[in-house]
């Protein structure tokens, strides 16, 4: 019994030493976050002798965060609304009527989960059609790299729902998008919930996108616009940690309320219940 | 009942058209133009077809285009055993009953949903040489002697990559792990336990093989997302020092902003090879799987 409980305590030390490992550059940065220029340069782990709150705000205003977080909000959130809900449209359709052209779609669709974008041909593309520099055209590009996770990912999910539901429903003298947007919808909410989650994190995240398709600044969203701010004030250390901070809290946010959601959706594909 | 009316293909007509227009046709007009020489000034020169100059360019040319080939591939391979191995003996531990397990698993996983940016700007600041969080932390354990030049150093920088990456995707594989070994009956184990089996027999015997759909989807992102690799790169090193840690993307980019869009969309078509090859053997595997259910 005793080589038991020696053994839960060296698991118990190991986990929390990780722990510090993957805690400690946050708190660096939380800290530093509210010193001055001279004493953030020293990034140690030390309270700040003067807290200086006015950090965040001068780097609101220099770092242009307001537009930042507004460009990432409406990116986010509506590439991954209208995807995730025509993911669904299409996954159910993919899923209920297995044709050979139908299965055929599914995997061509599949096969984009391994595909690079090539952003230099798409922004030829965007030309042509006067997309260059737009918002509707990153928000459109957003989209399109989402369809081949999210039609997996829900098509997986409709398998779970019974055909019995479809029946009674059109029984009932439902037409198919009353079905689906009355019946269907609701019953896939956990796996639309995911998608949405795990994808608004990404569209948030994501850099190479906005790096290739907007050369104005106006478009940036905020991961871009710290990366500016970073690469202009070098040495300005206070600010940036600041701006980090400020960038991160949404994700976060969003990662803490939706936590339960998150694994659930990675490993539909992984795990068979 | 009428399929065709209550399952309409219309539904697909939307998603179907974004995904062809501005996903894949992109890249097949990449793989078209990489056989031209596509380039800034093209709108007054006119576009000439080259054959394969730019592919011959990229293969023989001074400027280790292959490096960069060879480094995404280094990359792919190195960065997935880095993080599939701790982070299955991580999740194992987790599964195994320890108090605070959701907590660990919470904080674990935190790192992998932040910006790749802001992951390398923090690193930049945590591994620098003289003030960095890293070798002042050596310092205060009295182990000096281990401080390095990080992202400088031509024989760590790679290492220092490696690192960063695995410190924000070890967590994110952990928990695909961790689902995997939830659904894993506990009387294999106690049985097994009966039989003698030590740690090793059920790891080898039991866990491993019924942890194969997990390790798959590991694998699978692991792979794609490793020869996909930009933000971690461009952001920590830039492809430096000199070109020592440059990868397709960043090599694709650096000519893309040069103007030289042809070799740029040549090096894309290289990847997209390379990602289309391992993508259809995936889905062939997948598409069995489901007719076999």
């Amino acid at each position: 019994m005793n080589k038991k409980i020696l053994q839960s305590i060296w698991k118990q030390i190991l986990c929390i030493l990780l722990c510090l490992i993957v805690v400690a550059p946050f708190y660096m940065v939380l800290i530093n976050s509210f010193k001055t220029k001279a004493e953030a340069s020293r990034m140690s782990l030390a309270l700040p002798t003067k807290w200086m709150f006015s950090n965040y705000t001068e780097v609101i205003e220099k770092g242009k965060l307001v537009q930042g977080f507004l460009n990432s909000m409406l990116y986010a959130s509506s590439a991954t609304f209208i995807g995730v809900i025509l993911c669904a449209m299409a996954a159910f359709v993919l899923c209920r009527r297995r044709s050979r052209f139908n299965n055929f779609i599914y995997y061509f669709v599949i096969c984009g989960l391994f595909f690079p974008v090539n952003y230099v041909t798409l922004v030829r593309v965007f030309q042509s059609m006067n997309l260059t520099n737009t918002r509707l055209g990153i928000v459109i590009t957003f989209t399109s790299a989402m369809i081949p996770f999210c039609v997996f990912t829900i098509r997986n999910f409709v398998i779970s729902v019974p055909v019995e539901m479809d029946e009674a429903a059109v029984i009932d003298g439902a037409g198919p998008l009353s079905l689906f947007f009355r019946i269907i919808v609701p019953l896939l909410k956990p796996t639309l919930v995911t998608c949405f989650i795990l994808q608004f994190m990404g569209v948030w995240s994501d850099f190479l996108t906005p790096l290739y398709l907007s050369s104005k600044s106006r478009l940036f969203p905020m991961t871009m616009a710290v990366y500016q701010f970073f690469g202009k004030n070098t040495s300005y250390w206070n600010y940036i940690f600041a701006d980090i901070i400020l960038t991160c809290l949404p994700v976060i946010l969003v990662y803490l309320i939706g936590q339960k959601y998150i694994v659930s959706g990675m490993t539909s594909g992984a795990v068979k219940e | 009942m009428n399929k065709k009316k209550i399952y309409p293909q219309w539904f697909l007509l939307l998603p179907l058209a974004l995904y062809i227009i501005f996903f894949l046709f992109p890249s097949i007009l990449g793989v078209l133009y990489s056989f031209t020489d596509w380039c800034a000034r093209s709108s007054k020169t006119g576009l000439h077809f080259v054959g394969l100059d730019n592919y011959i360019e990229i293969f023989t040319s001074n400027k280790n285009y292959a490096d960069g080939i060879y480094h995404t591939l280094m990359f792919t391979l190195i960065s997935n055993i880095v993080k599939l191995i701790p982070a299955l003996f991580l999740a194992i531990l987790l599964q195994e009953g320890i108090k605070g397990k959701g907590l660990y698993r919470t904080l674990f996983y935190l790192p992998s949903i932040l910006p790749f940016v802001i992951i390398g700007i923090v690193f930049k600041s945590v591994l620098n040489y003289n003030s960095g969080l890293l070798n002042s932390s050596l310092e205060f354990l009295q182990l000096g002697f281990l401080k390095q030049k990080w992202l400088s150093d031509l024989g760590m920088v790679w290492k220092s990559i490696f690192g960063v990456d695995a410190w924000r995707g070890i967590g994110y594989v952990m928990t695909i792990f961790l689902a995997g070994l939830n659904a894993i009956p506990k009387s294999y184990y106690e049985a097994a336990e009966i039989d003698g089996a030590n740690f090793w027999h059920k790891l080898r015997f039991i866990t491993l093989p019924m942890m194969s759909g997990s390790i798959m989807i590991n694998l699978v992102f692991g792979i794609t997302y490793g020869l996909k690799v930009f933000d971690v790169v461009y952001v920590l090193t830039n492809g430096g020092p000199g070109h020592a840690t440059e990868v397709l993307t960043t090599y694709a980019f650096q000519l893309y902003s040069n103007g030289q869009y042809g070799m740029s969309t040549a090096l894309n078509a290289i990847l997209l090879v390379i990602t289309a090859v391992i993508g259809v053997m995936v889905v062939k595997v997948m598409s069995k799987q489901e007719v076999q259910q």
